[in-house]
């Protein structure tokens, strides 16, 4: 400054006024400061402002893909079998094909003249689900039946855009005549759309029939092993954190201890599903696919999670405390115990349900321990044999889906992601009301 | 004890309640407390004056035993309560801190009800046998920390509520209602405004009837005017002790002297 100015020739009654800088005007150091500000605020402005738009973009392609599984589409249809028409479908040798033509032949005579393969192709293959009806209801031989049975799924697909006339112009399994007849059966109020329950409830469901494919079983799945991951890793994680935290002694091994944990909690989560498999499995005899193995598997993926935050959060909790508890003559574990734990307790809450729910969408040690989608068949007898019992998880019920060939399995595998993060989205409000409740100040 | 009417600062023939005898504390490598001897009597403030980082607090801990969370912290030499060994092996901490009450630097209430913190020692060493003597317990406690009547109200509203000087004074109540034979104090003042001193200064000096009270203090004025003996640390080591108007008014060694009058610190 001093020897630009001097450089300067001094011009008459300026001189006075380069040595004193006004408070008016911004010296070019202070322009570039707020110029490099200005930068950095509009650089963080636009990283928020591309997560937002990924963000839509992920909430809209979700919800877009992912609402029609919440739907489908019902042929209606009133049968009246009698006993002998049940005993001759029994004698066939394809059983669920004679009750599927059995309700064709129905809906052929409120259509009038229409080709009964093209009414098969309309309304897929609903005759095992009434074989199970009559089969469960043996009185209702007989009486007139109100039956509202799920439509094949290019059907369904027809309805909810998935499918274009155009699209099948050339396809034999739903031909543009077929699409003629669906619009007609709608406007004749025998084809219909409604909530899907079965989705939320029912099973895995085969190739066969598609449509009937719920996420229920394997959200039972889940259920259970978050309960094994609950029951095992929160004790053991807080008892482990309390020791290494307040009573263990600084040494080397316990600074081993401390990076091992560390570092587990960055092992990929296959390798846990490999070390699930080799151990529980094949060495322990455990059952394959049993949501008591995927729990324990899980177990060991969220300790580490559950251990490391448990330690922060004792560590976040005042020395003084612990001081005014020894003082009045507390010992270790009372002071442990009465004092630092409660006052930890909001951050080890938290630290656990983000730990469950990052086990809650685990997929890959699930598949490598056999809880894959399609073993999620039926819901288990008794809840205690829910544990044995051969089940999958939502993840895994997804990916299964995802991967399957029939169009109406990939809206369920979007289905299925609103399901999981409907889940995911309470756990962490509760994780969040907890930390509200219990949080106290000191 | 023998009820005389002492002088406000004159020091009788009062029995020894504590004795160190050549203690030595480490940090690891440091020698933080160096040959230190100190008789500290019965029913009696005695103040532990000196610049920061001179040992002083470190030495109230020992007498205590709070150093024993500290894992690089080693005692050495003898530090006798009632001629006993308080670094004995037989001795559990546990049991020696019930006797030998400390009141921190920062007010530290537990994070619970007024109520509750004093009642959590008399609990946890069974001092009383149910509701009522509980309550009495409390009650006389806060008396005595002088806050009854300000808080009697509201037993059951949290401790941290309170002002700063009250949360001191509940911290003293919590300390006395496990009925130590000692109370120790570090620098219990120097978070308070000079109202709050005055009142916790006030308790102190009621303390004295029924403990002996060891303070450590960083205001000499302070010293002055709750304690009868002081001991002035210094890099470690105990310079000097005696009557506090003695080592006031007629300091026998001259850091003491440059300390009291200001050139060092």
């Amino acid at each position: 400054m001093t020897d630009a100015t001097a450089s300067h020739t001094p011009q008459p009654g300026q001189g006075g006024e380069t040595a004193k800088s006004s408070l008016f005007t911004v010296s070019p150091r202070t322009r570039r400061r707020n110029a490099s500000e200005r930068r950095f605020k509009a650089y963080g402005v636009t990283a928020i402002l591309l997560g937002l738009l990924f963000l839509c973009f992920l909430v809209y392609s979700i919800l877009s893909k992912g609402l029609p599984a919440f739907t489908r589409t019902v042929a209606e249809v009133e049968l009246t079998l009698t006993q002998a028409q049940i005993d001759e479908a029994e004698s066939t040798l394809l059983k669920t094909g004679a009750y599927r033509d059995l309700m064709i032949a129905e809906l052929g005579k409120v259509l009038g003249d229409v080709e009964p393969d093209a009414i098969q192709r309309i309304v897929g293959n609903p005759g095992a689900m009434l074989r199970n009806f009559y089969t469960a209801n043996p009185d209702a031989i007989g009486d007139t039946v109100a039956f509202e049975l799920p439509t094949a799924s290019r059907v369904d697909g027809y309805f909810k855009g998935r499918i274009t006339r155009e699209g099948q112009a050339n396809s034999t399994f739903l031909t543009p005549a077929d699409l003629d007849l669906a619009d007609r059966m709608q406007e004749e109020g025998i084809i219909k759309r409604e909530f899907n329950w079965q989705f939320l409830t029912g099973a895995e469901a085969s190739d066969d029939n598609p449509v009937a494919a719920g996420i229920g079983v394997s959200v039972v799945g889940s259920l259970y092993m978050m309960f094994v991951v609950l029951a095992l890793s929160l004790p053991i994680g807080v008892a482990a954190s309390i020791y290494l935290e307040e009573f263990a002694p600084k040494n080397r091994f316990t600074d081993l201890i401390e990076v091992n944990i560390s570092n587990l909690a960055a092992v990929p989560s296959i390798v846990f599903g490999i070390l699930g498999l080799a151990f529980f499995i094949q060495f322990a005899g455990l059952p394959r696919s049993a949501p008591l193995v995927g729990g324990l598997v899980l177990t060991l993926m969220t300790l580490p999670t559950i251990i490391i935050s448990t330690r922060a959060s004792l560590r976040a909790v005042p020395p003084s405390i612990r001081d005014a508890a020894l003082g009045v003559g507390a010992s270790k574990m009372q002071s442990v115990f009465h004092h630092v734990l409660p006052l930890a307790l909001p951050g080890i809450l938290t630290g656990t349900i983000i730990g469950l729910a990052q086990a809650l969408g685990e997929t890959a040690p699930l598949l490598l321990i056999g809880m894959v989608g399609f073993v999620a068949l039926r819901y288990p007898d008794t809840i205690a044999s829910g544990f044995l019992d051969s089940n999958s998880a939502m993840p895994a019920q997804i990916y299964t889906w995802a991967a399957r060939a029939d169009q109406i399995f990939y809206e369920k595998a979007w289905g299925g992601i609103i399901v999981l993060l409907v889940f995911l989205l309470t756990m962490n409000i509760i994780a969040v009301i907890l930390r509200r409740r219990f949080e106290r100040r000191w | 004890m023998y009820d005389e009417p002492a002088l406000e600062s004159k020091v009788t023939n009062k029995d020894i309640k504590i004795a160190a005898r050549n203690v030595q504390v480490f940090y690891g490598d440091t020698h933080a407390i160096k040959d230190v001897n100190v008789e500290i009597q019965d029913k009696t403030v005695t103040a532990f004056i000196g610049p920061s980082g001179c040992g002083k607090s470190t030495f109230l801990r020992c007498l205590n035993r709070m150093n024993d969370t500290i894992d690089i912290c080693r005692v050495e030499g003898d530090i006798l309560l009632d001629s006993e060994d308080i670094y004995d092996k037989r001795v559990d901490p546990v049991q020696l801190r019930a006797k030998v009450g400390m009141v921190f630097q920062k007010p530290n209430p537990f994070p619970k009800s007024i109520y509750d913190n004093v009642a959590y020692g008399p609990r946890i060493h069974g001092l009383a046998k149910n509701k009522s003597d509980l309550d009495e317990i409390v009650e006389k406690s806060l008396r005595r920390g002088a806050i009854w009547d300000e808080v009697k109200d509201r037993l059951h509203a949290p401790g941290t509520g309170l002002s700063g000087g009250q949360q001191q004074r509940l911290c003293i109540a919590r300390a006395v209602a496990t009925e130590p034979e000692v109370l120790l104090m570090d620098e219990p003042c120097s978070a308070l405004d000079p109202i709050a001193t005055g009142q916790v200064e006030e308790l102190i000096d009621e303390l004295r009837d029924s403990y002996s009270v060891v303070i450590v203090t960083h205001s000499m004025q302070q010293a002055a005017r709750v304690s009868q003996k002081t001991a002035f640390f210094h890099l470690g080591n105990l310079v000097e002790y005696g009557e506090t108007s003695q080592i006031f008014t007629n300091p026998v060694d001259s850091r003491t002297e440059s300390y009291i009058t200001g050139r060092i610190g």
